[in-house]
């Protein structure tokens, strides 16, 4: 297969759910909405340090801006029967799942940035160490819009059903990845959080602002990286046995 | 090299066997038709001929290119309309177009020059800025197959691309597959309406449970079954059909207010019917002998098979 002709397919498929998903209900409400209620709810009425808090902030706000769109994407085009057409294109369904992991990143990338300008504004936050905030910019959105193009992947043409299941995923995630409590304060229970990808993504973004990770950047940006190739795998594996089925 | 060439495709859902050992060699140039019952496995065939779906066991070779190890040129070389696959709602006529083209790899000029003029083929240019979720079904249709041809392929994959339209958009598709045909592509189409694919297709394959059980020409599938003509005749009274049975007549039944009567000896059966209206006093309407349609052929192949 011509390597040019595949990142082509990836990027047309990018294109596309550029489009037509970021305007998507769930998607606003999921990605942008949800994180910044959940913020509030824990922050008003409560003395709590803001700095200290907004890597974790951070780190919520790119799992679920990343996360939105993946679960929606292919279960909407099987209900609305575009599905069928699309793999009939000259792409494969590598470039399927690859094109809308980069979009889901791109997304996330991009709104995380967004607010990460606006809080440094605002708070005037620390940045201890910038070549860290790329890094979890990076593998953060890559890594949670692979867990969103994963929850989709089993075979469906129920969108909504896709979207409770996915959330019924995220949202415990979010308990237990030091957000709400950092993992500097967690003590002997910091185990607890050890299992969920999102700890290590909070953790990059506190060595990044605060300077104050508790894993070394590079485990952090290790483990991310496996996470997102674990991803890509499940979701080819579930895929490719879908167009096998004829789901 | 020949335009599509599958051998020995299987493909089994659970229990059911939907494709049981197809082969099928389209050369280039020819407009192929593959008519079947409901269910008799034309969709699973083109799924697979199209990439969508993996074959049980299998090759399919697009334009000397392998569908399964050479996915993306292959699909480069063809144009599919799905029989139940639709182009993105969220998006303008044009926007499907031109994206599907860009797919294609094809530059800016070039997409915008065919757009325009496929819209305008397609009699949708007065749409093109319209969202497609706004568009009827017939319409939606149209782009598509505006979507399918507008890389010009050498290969055009249709699955009942008529099926629920009227006469006008009906005839738009017809015309459409005859000139992309005229201008290179070879077509492999797949519909219910028998007499449109005879009067389209070089080459018919009738499937019958997941198995072809005749290729030909439609003219030489028509005279597979010249030995058994009928002839339509209408009384000016009212008749029961056992009246008719004779010698010459093997079965008759009624159509409208006409008789049809099957016969192997066309001209003992005139004479027959003659005799019998004389005998009984009736008045004879009308009458005309009429050799097999390619729709006979088909009911009496799959219903034998
Ligand atoms: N994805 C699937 N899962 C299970 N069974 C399937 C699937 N797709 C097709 N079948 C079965 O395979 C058989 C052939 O179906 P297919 O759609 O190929 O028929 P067809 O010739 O296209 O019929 P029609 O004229 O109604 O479109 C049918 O019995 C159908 O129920
Ligand atoms: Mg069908």
């Amino acid at each position: 297969m011509d390597l040019r002709m595949f990142i082509w397919s990836v990027l047309m498929v990018t294109e596309k759910d550029m489009r037509i998903y970021y305007y998507k209900g769930s998607v606003v409400i999921f990605g942008l909405l949800f994180p910044f209620i959940m913020f509030l709810t824990f922050f008003i009425g409560r003395n709590l340090d803001l700095i200290l808090f907004f890597p974790g902030f951070l780190g919520m706000m790119l799992f679920f801006s990343a996360s939105s769109t993946g679960p929606l994407i292919t279960p909407w085009e099987k209900r609305e029967k575009t599905y069928e057409r699309l793999v009939s294109l000259p792409v494969v369904i590598e470039s399927i799942i690859l094109g809308d992991i980069l979009s889901g990143a791109v997304f996330g990338f991009v709104i995380t940035t967004l607010v990460w300008i606006a809080g440094s504004f605002l708070l005037h936050l620390p940045l201890a160490n910038p070549s860290v905030l790329i890094a979890a910019l990076f593998l953060g959105s890559l890594a949670f819009a692979a867990l969103g193009t994963l929850l989709s992947s089993p075979a469906t043409n129920t969108p909504s059903n896709i979207m409770m299941f996915s959330n019924l995923v995220r949202l415990p995630l979010i308990f237990v990845s030091g957000i709400f409590i950092p993992l500097s304060q967690l003590g002997t229970w910091a185990w607890t959080n050890m299992f969920s990808p999102l700890t290590y993504l909070v953790d990059l973004f506190h060595t990044a602002i605060n300077g104050d990770g508790v894993y070394s950047p590079v485990l952090d940006s290790a483990v991310l990286i496996s996470v997102i190739f674990i991803f890509v795998v499940a979701a080819k594996t579930i895929q490719q046995h879908n167009l096998l089925s004829g789901r | 090299m020949n335009a599509i060439e599958a051998h020995n495709l299987y493909k089994s859902f659970g229990q059911v066997t939907a494709v049981d050992d197809v082969s099928i060699t389209v050369k280039k140039g020819e407009i192929y038709g593959f008519l079947g019952q409901n269910g008799a496995g034309k969709t699973t065939t083109i799924r697979m001929l199209t990439g969508v779906l993996i074959p049980d066991s299998g090759t399919v070779r697009i334009c000397d290119m392998d569908i399964l190890k050479q996915p993306l040129e292959a699909k480069m070389h063809m144009g599919v309309i799905p029989e139940n696959g639709t182009v993105y709602a969220d998006l303008t006529a044009e926007q499907n177009i031109l994206w599907t083209a860009k797919c294609y790899r094809m530059d800016r000029a070039t997409r915008e020059k065919k757009a325009r003029e496929i819209l305008i083929r397609l009699e949708l240019d007065g749409r093109k800025d319209d969202l497609v979720r706004t568009f009827s079904k017939g319409m939606r249709q149209r782009i598509s197959i505006a979507c399918a041809i507008v890389h010009s392929p050498p290969v055009l994959f249709l699955d009942e691309p008529t099926t629920g339209l009227d006469v006008i958009s009906r005839r738009l598709v017809i015309d459409t597959v005859r000139h992309m045909n005229r201008e290179g592509s070879t077509v492999l189409i797949t519909t219910h309406n028998i007499e449109e694919a005879s009067a389209l297709c070089s080459a018919i394959s009738i499937i019958h449970k997941g198995k072809i059980i005749a290729t030909d020409s439609p003219e030489k599938l028509r005279k597979l079954f010249d030995t058994s003509g009928f002839i339509e005749i209408s009384f000016e009274q009212k008749i029961t059909g056992r009246t008719l049975i004779t010698g010459g007549i093997s079965r008759a039944e009624p159509l409208g207010d006409k008789w049809r009567v099957y016969t192997d000896d066309a001209d003992r059966a005139v004479k027959d019917l003659a005799k019998i209206a004389e005998q009984n006093n009736l008045k004879i309407v009308s009458v005309a002998t009429s050799t097999p349609t390619l729709e006979q052929a088909f009911i009496e192949m799959t219903e034998g098979a």
